[in-house]
């Protein structure tokens, strides 16, 4: 049991990640990984949504008809949206979070990964079992999204966090990186290098 | 002329794929052949210019502040509001072409009830919300022009995978990798329509 849910964790986030394995929620990503304080929200953002959600439709699981049950899992994924939106309001202007993100927050609602992972896990498992399984996926989805995002600022505006990093060696700022076509080439390279590795993974 | 250049907007400098990725779900995975791609780029164009307008007059006069009460704010219900009449529309639809085009229902297949979950849809309304438009005929004409935008991008990318077929691509690149870096030099492509002042 043990070995199992360690598998559970450790599976989403190298061996089948959501986004470069999978390919699932790209939608509503990319466009916050210009900083990494946009990407880290995003990232908590989808790591609360989707264990929450499995954790509820997992409990709920045996009493949804099977007929009606996409439509209850946008109604659950939905309020939590919600809630995780709600609470980034009362935040936003102590921690000055981009007013922009509101609309890819709402997003969260269509990602895939979200209404995947109920589909194909939390409505034929125990809720414990979903809840990290939702988990791990927002972890291997956000760990693409910081690496993106790391890249990104680095190399567009040449910060960190904010932090003023290559600045200071005499970096001059590569405006390339922040359009959001490179976070696209960027992906495909991360895809590239993961797949160097694990070769089994490659397309024919 | 405000319109036109919405329009003309909407379907290039804003594009929902290269500039937003929204849709890039469907995007990536039903891009293969050039045929599909333009039925479901048909799909999403439809299904955008109905729900668009529904969701701005809903916004308009139920969700926004002071619309439906003095004093109440029932803006936090909108991602719940739009998404279920998202789902509604593509229920309704998806049975109207059942009933009436047998032939066009078949070649959609599953297309059809996976828009609901399609990002541009929902991001559609979204933007819509943020933009503030001043009347129903500039949403309908957001709603096209992002539509069309959509279907554009993924017919071209169609055509391009069907052509890199015949290519030596990488065996670590190939598939999903050189898919992303060909999107994201179509996207580069794309940018240089965003000096146009319209």
């Amino acid at each position: 049991m043990n070995a199992k849910i360690k598998e559970t964790i450790l599976n989403p986030i190298f061996k089948g990640n959501p986004i470069t394995v999978l390919v699932l929620g790209i939608c509503s990503s990319l466009a916050v990984t210009v900083t990494l304080k946009g990407a880290l929200v995003m990232t908590l953002s989808v790591i609360a949504v989707c264990g929450l959600s499995s954790l509820v439709l997992s409990i709920l699981r045996n009493t949804i008809p099977g007929r009606v049950r996409i439509i209850v899992q946008l109604v659950v994924v939905a309020m939590m949206v919600i809630l995780v939106d709600q609470l980034l309001k009362s935040f936003e202007a102590t921690y000055a979070i981009d007013r922009q993100l509101s609309v890819y927050i709402g997003l969260i609602i269509t990602n895939c990964i979200v209404m995947g992972r109920i589909e194909a896990f939390a409505l034929g498992n125990k809720p414990w079992p979903s809840f990290l399984d939702g988990i791990a996926n927002g972890a291997g989805y956000g760990m693409i999204l910081l690496v993106v995002a790391f890249f990104r600022e680095l190399l567009g505006s040449g910060t960190l966090f904010g932090v003023d990093i290559l600045g200071r060696f005499g970096y001059v700022t590569n405006n390339l990186v922040i359009l959001p076509p490179f976070a696209l080439i960027l992906l495909g390279c991360i895809v590239w290098v993961q797949r160097s590795i694990q070769k089994d993974l490659q397309e024919k | 002329m405000e319109y036109l250049s919405l329009f003309v907007r909407s379907i290039f400098v804003d594009n929902m794929i290269f500039a937003y990725f929204l849709g890039m779900c469907s995007f990536l995975a039903v891009s293969k052949n050039v045929k599909t791609a333009a039925g479901l780029g048909v799909a999403v164009i439809f299904v955008l210019l109905v729900t668009l307008p529904i969701n701005y007059l809903l916004n308009k006069y139920v969700l926004a502040p002071d619309a439906l009460m003095e004093g109440v704010d029932l803006s936090f219900l909108s991602f719940i509001i739009f998404i279920a009449v998202i789902a509604a529309i593509v229920q309704i639809v998806e049975m109207v072409v059942e009933k009436f085009s047998p032939s066009l229902y078949s070649s959609l297949g599953i297309f059809l009830p996976l828009i609901a979950v399609n990002c541009a849809i929902l991001g559609g309304s979204l933007f819509m919300q943020q933009k503030d438009f001043a009347g129903i005929g500039e949403a309908t004409v957001y709603s096209l022009g992002s539509g069309l935008g959509w279907f554009l991008a993924i017919v071209s990318l169609a055509a391009i995978r069907e052509k890199m077929s015949y290519s030596n691509v990488p065996a670590a690149l190939k598939g999903l990798g050189i898919t992303f870096i060909t999107v994201g030099l179509m996207g580069i492509a794309f940018m240089t329509f965003m000096g146009i002042n319209l």
